[in-house]
């Protein structure tokens, strides 16, 4: 045990190319989901946190409830979407590919960015929006200064959104399988390196992604104190 | 004098709750026109009328002889503002918040920096541009909204409440940078209040809000004339009441409210009158105070709310009476509901309409 811990520090610092492409194509995938899922994520929690209508509680359950769906749950039915043979999106050659992990994590996370955002924009006074109108605002500057008003709460959205999205597994190893050099991800790194019993690699592999996740995180946490 | 603003047959409903009907309503150019009612009359809802942040359910609105429509809402908005009553602030900086309209106005830097500076100053604030606006005291808070507010120059400023909870330091400078901008810049201002004593002393005209119509207008003198012979209407208003004037030896009045409760005044009147009595004028304690005080009456607290940096209380005495006590105050205390007080106001507090 204290052998591999030793090979798995002596690998990270060895500056090896093949665990430096996994962690840029972890970060890329990850912060591409993240990215989308804000992308479509937020307008969505705009919408739903700016408007009274019929049916917003049920939709707001509804998104809060898929924050729970299994990651195994969803890449296996991801696979079957993808799937060449018999797949409704098979022609699309996806399978196996970092384009088809980032689609099933910006999926994944998306509920997360839309439940958590939405709280904070429905947690901004109400009467920002008719100070911006009394001010001169637009409808839509007006709802732009409730989204700045509600920046930390968002921030707070992305990073969540970000952290399940690099610590999953499920829908990474179904639909990005584990090809060397091209789907290779931290996550699913660890467990094939444990199924091929290089205990090193699979400890080394953890460490760093435990590293990325703390740095990243504290990072933000810092950025948030700032910015109040 | 021309008409800059004009309500024809307004009215609002929320959920089939009426809360404006049938308001006709002139506003003048250059004029101070104070909206006078008790809380939940529609003062508020009339002014985001005029503000345009609110649609009526019917009737028209003018402004400047432009009818307002859908379409040209945004940019009627761009010529008047409204200063809310509990201020709204943005999480930035002090010079950021003051800057924010002339940004959406889209105006060069430099003019910014000079027209926040002078509506900073206005109001008393300058020196604080770079301290976080959340972080000011209420009074200042309040000063700060109404300099974001002064700083666009619109044609016609629409107050909510300004110096409600204040302390007369705060009150007094906001009344005075109203009345500036007023003077100086001829902006016609629209505010609405339920103190007595400054819809006698700051406005040109009043209008009389009551269950969401405007039953009266005219000058001050006008209105607080006639208001001694119809005072049935005006009881809503905290702290007025209505009574029996008698003049004593000493010469002082002694108006009897009706429930056992008689208070004195300095000014000299007899008949019916309807008095007025500033909620910040009132001292309470705990215990009968010795002081020169003439009026001290005992009572229970029937009510508590807290506004901030002040705590505002309604002490019944026989008649109800709003007293505003600082949060600090209120702590010290330790009071709650239901405790016995004693309320005591010099004579000359007494205002006799």
């Amino acid at each position: 045990m204290l052998d591999d811990l030793f090979r798995a520090f002596q690998l990270i610092f060895s500056g090896n190319p093949r665990i430096t492409e996994i962690i840029s194509r972890s970060l890329f995938v990850s912060g591409s989901a993240t990215l989308i899922a804000v992308l479509w994520g937020i307008p969505i929690a705009t919408f739903i946190g700016l408007n009274d209508f019929r049916g917003k509680s049920l939709v707001k359950a509804a998104f809060s409830s898929l924050i729970g769906v299994p990651t195994v749950v969803l890449g296996f039915f991801l696979f079957l979407v993808f799937s060449k043979e018999s797949g409704p999106l098979g022609f699309l050659g996806l399978l196996y590919t970092p384009t088809a992990i980032i689609i099933g994590e910006a999926i994944l996370v998306a509920p997360i960015v839309v439940s958590l955002a939405t709280s904070a924009i429905e947690a901004v006074d109400p009467s920002v929006r008719s100070l911006a109108k009394t001010l001169g605002a637009s409808e839509s500057q007006a709802s732009f200064m409730v989204l700045k008003e509600a920046l930390d709460g968002i921030l707070l959205a992305g990073i969540s959104s970000f952290n399940r999205a690099i610590g999953e597994l499920g829908v990474a190893l179904f639909v990005g399988g584990f090809i060397s050099g091209v789907t290779e991800l931290l996550t699913t790194g660890i467990k094939v390196e444990i199924d091929l019993n290089n205990r090193d690699v699979a400890i080394a592999l953890a460490i760093i992604l435990l590293i990325l996740v703390f740095v990243i995180n504290l990072a933000l946490t810092v950025i948030r104190r700032r910015k109040r | 004098m021309s008409c800059i603003a004009e309500l024809k047959n307004v009215a609002k409903t929320f959920d089939g709750i009426v809360a404006l009907e049938n308001i006709n309503l002139k506003i003048d150019e250059g004029e101070i026109l104070a909206l006078l009612g008790p809380n939940g009359s529609g003062k508020t809802t009339l002014l985001k009328i005029l503000a345009f942040i609110e649609k009526p359910t019917e009737g028209e609105v003018h402004f400047c002889g432009t009818k307002a429509v859908n379409k040209n809402m945004e940019q009627l908005r761009m010529q008047s503002t409204m200063v809310f009553q509990r201020t709204a602030l943005f999480s930035t900086t002090v010079y950021k918040n003051v800057a924010y309209g002339l940004r959406i106005r889209k105006l060069p830097k430099n003019d910014i920096e000079e027209r926040v500076t002078k509506a900073l100053r206005l109001v008393k604030l300058e020196g604080f541009e770079r301290r976080p606006a959340k972080k000011l005291s209420g009074g200042e808070q309040q000063r700060l909204a109404l300099a974001r507010a002064l700083v666009l120059n619109t044609k016609l400023l629409l107050l909510d409440e300004p110096t409600a909870n204040l302390d007369p330091k705060n009150a007094s400078i906001i009344e005075e940078a109203i009345a500036t901008v007023n003077r100086e810049s001829g902006t016609t201002v629209v505010m609405a209040t339920h103190n007595m004593f400054q819809a006698r002393n700051l406005p040109d005209r009043i209008a009389l809000v009551t269950n969401g119509r405007i039953d009266e207008s005219g000058t001050p003198v006008e209105v607080f004339g006639r208001l001694s012979k119809t005072l049935a209407s005006f009881a809503a208003v905290e702290n007025t009441f209505a009574g029996d004037a008698e003049t004593t030896e000493e010469g002082t009045t002694i108006i009897d409210l009706g429930n056992d409760v008689r208070i004195e005044a300095t000014a000299q009147k007899h008949g019916s009158v309807s008095v007025f009595i500033s909620p910040e004028d009132i001292i309470l304690s705990k215990n009968r105070l010795a002081s020169s005080a003439r009026n001290v009456l005992k009572g229970k607290i029937t009510e508590i709310s807290d506004r901030g940096s002040v705590v505002r209380l309604r002490v019944d005495v026989g008649k109800p009476f709003m007293v505003q006590i600082t949060k600090r105050s209120f702590n010290e205390m330790g009071l709650n509901l239901n405790a016995e007080v004693y309320l005591a106001f010099k004579a000359s507090s007494v205002q006799i309409i």
